[in-house]
């Protein structure tokens, strides 16, 4: 019989996740595209590191963060009394860092896409800088941020390394479907593991399948269209 | 009157022109990579020259020495871009009506009247994608002239049309500014089309005024 828990505990994670990385994504990748400072290419290269290191070394460097004798866990000791290490906080804060990069790079390569003349055209019409990114930046470049998102909640959902560092391996608490799957292999309980490995692939196809459905179906009127003119 | 006095610092040149637009047509000719988009794009507010100023009836919309610079959402004037820059996201409809700010009986008159005067009634439904050189080119300039601009700024506005097309819009242009008695800078590279449109023509190499050379 298959324990239900790990696998909403998984999408609830994923789904906060993706809020965070969607809020931050989308203002880092506007941020660096209209604003110049010091220290510019180094944050660059930092919002892509999560992607390219072991999930386990950007684990420790959170654990090292949110511990109890970590900067960010003393803060929160002294200021709201609580902890978020071995919580579902832990789990959230994991997936939000290993899915940010792919959040950050598809919405960046979205917005780069927008024609730059029509961001002006909207200015001279008489639009501020905030209606000119919610009436044409972001239309324009939403396929491009809905990729994003599939991307990074799917990467959310199956985050293992990132995980069992900062929130553990707690059944009924913080076990995710792959920190399942994992311990479940290991007590040799393979069906169990198998059930799990099932669910996950399916959700992670569903997802993916949608996503090119949902991008082709997008892209037809255009195509479409041009042929008319 | 428009006055346009400025400096900007290019890759290859320094553009530095001086020269003033009554309410009648003034032309920019000049070879491609001249400046003359540049200047357009100064007036708009899209760029910031190196210094000058420009002056439109009396409103400092750029000088240099007092630091003045209105964005481009406040300076009122109109633009229209060579490739036209409609939105794609948007139809017709919602493009004409992007630049006004109060949508009451006045402005559906204005609509109407321009959907009239530009021949475009037919179209308000569609999209973008879906319109031909000459339909884009008429709803970018009702789309500039709903926006109540008190200068219009033309870049190549006929370049991409057919030859047949862009004599029509051409007498169309012309009618345009006499109805809207605003002033219009347009840029073009073609002798035919600046002598017929430009009540002044503006001759540009390098960056630099220069005498009067159609090539």
């Amino acid at each position: 019989m298959v324990e239900w828990q790990p696998v909403i505990l998984s999408i609830k994670v994923a789904l906060c996740s993706l809020i965070f990385v969607t809020v931050f994504g989308v203002m880092a990748a506007h941020l660096m595209r209209h604003r110049e400072f010091p220290g510019k290419a180094a944050a660059e290269a930092i919002f892509t590191l999560p992607l390219v290191l072991p999930p386990v070394v950007t684990g420790f460097l959170l654990l090292i963060l949110i511990g109890k004798q970590g900067p960010v866990g003393r803060l929160l000791t002294e200021v709201l009394h609580t902890q978020i290490i071995f919580t579902p906080y832990a789990a959230i804060l994991a997936g939000t860092v290993v899915a940010f990069p792919l959040m950050y790079q598809s919405t960046k390569a979205a917005f780069l896409a927008v024609d730059t003349n029509l961001e002006d055209a909207a200015r001279t019409l008489g639009a501020g800088e905030w209606r000119v990114f919610l009436t044409v930046t972001l239309p324009l470049a939403w396929p491009g941020l809905v990729a994003g998102m599939v991307l990074s909640f799917a990467r959310a959902l199956g985050e293992f390394g990132a995980t069992i560092m900062v929130a553990g391996n707690i059944p009924g608490k913080t076990q995710t479907i792959p920190l399942a799957i994992y311990f479940a292999a290991e007590s040799n309980d393979l069906t169990q593991a198998g059930l799990y490995v099932v669910i996950i692939s399916l959700i992670t196809f569903a997802l993916i399948f949608w996503l090119n459905t949902w991008s082709k179906a997008k892209a037809k009127p255009t195509r479409t269209a041009k042929a008319v003119s | 009157m428009l006055k346009v006095d400025i400096k900007k610092e290019l890759a290859d040149f320094t553009l530095e022109v001086c020269f003033t637009v009554e309410r009648n047509v003034l032309v920019l000719f000049g070879p491609s990579g001249s400046g003359k988009t540049t200047i357009l794009r100064s007036i708009a507010g899209l760029l910031r020259p190196d210094g000058g100023s420009i002056v439109h009836d009396g409103r400092v919309l750029y000088a240099a020495e007092s630091g003045v610079f209105v964005p481009p959402r406040e300076r009122h004037v109109g633009y229209m871009f060579q490739e036209f820059a409609l939105f794609p996201h948007m139809n017709v409809r919602r493009n004409i009506w992007y630049g006004v700010k109060k949508h009451n009986q006045d402005a559906t008159r204005m609509y109407e009247r321009l959907l009239e005067l530009l021949k475009i009634g037919t179209l308000a439904d569609r999209y973008v994608g879906q319109l031909s050189g000459g339909e884009k080119q008429r709803v970018a300039l009702a789309r500039a002239l709903m926006a109540e601009p008190a200068i219009l700024l033309l870049d190549e506005p006929l370049s991409s049309l057919d030859v047949a097309t862009r004599l029509e819009l051409r007498a169309e242009l012309k009618s345009l500014q006499e109805l809207w008695d605003i002033p219009f800078v347009l840029v073009t590279h073609d002798p035919d089309e600046a002598k017929i449109l430009g009540h002044n023509i503006v001759f540009l190499d390098k960056g630099r005024q220069v005498a009067p050379q159609w090539t």
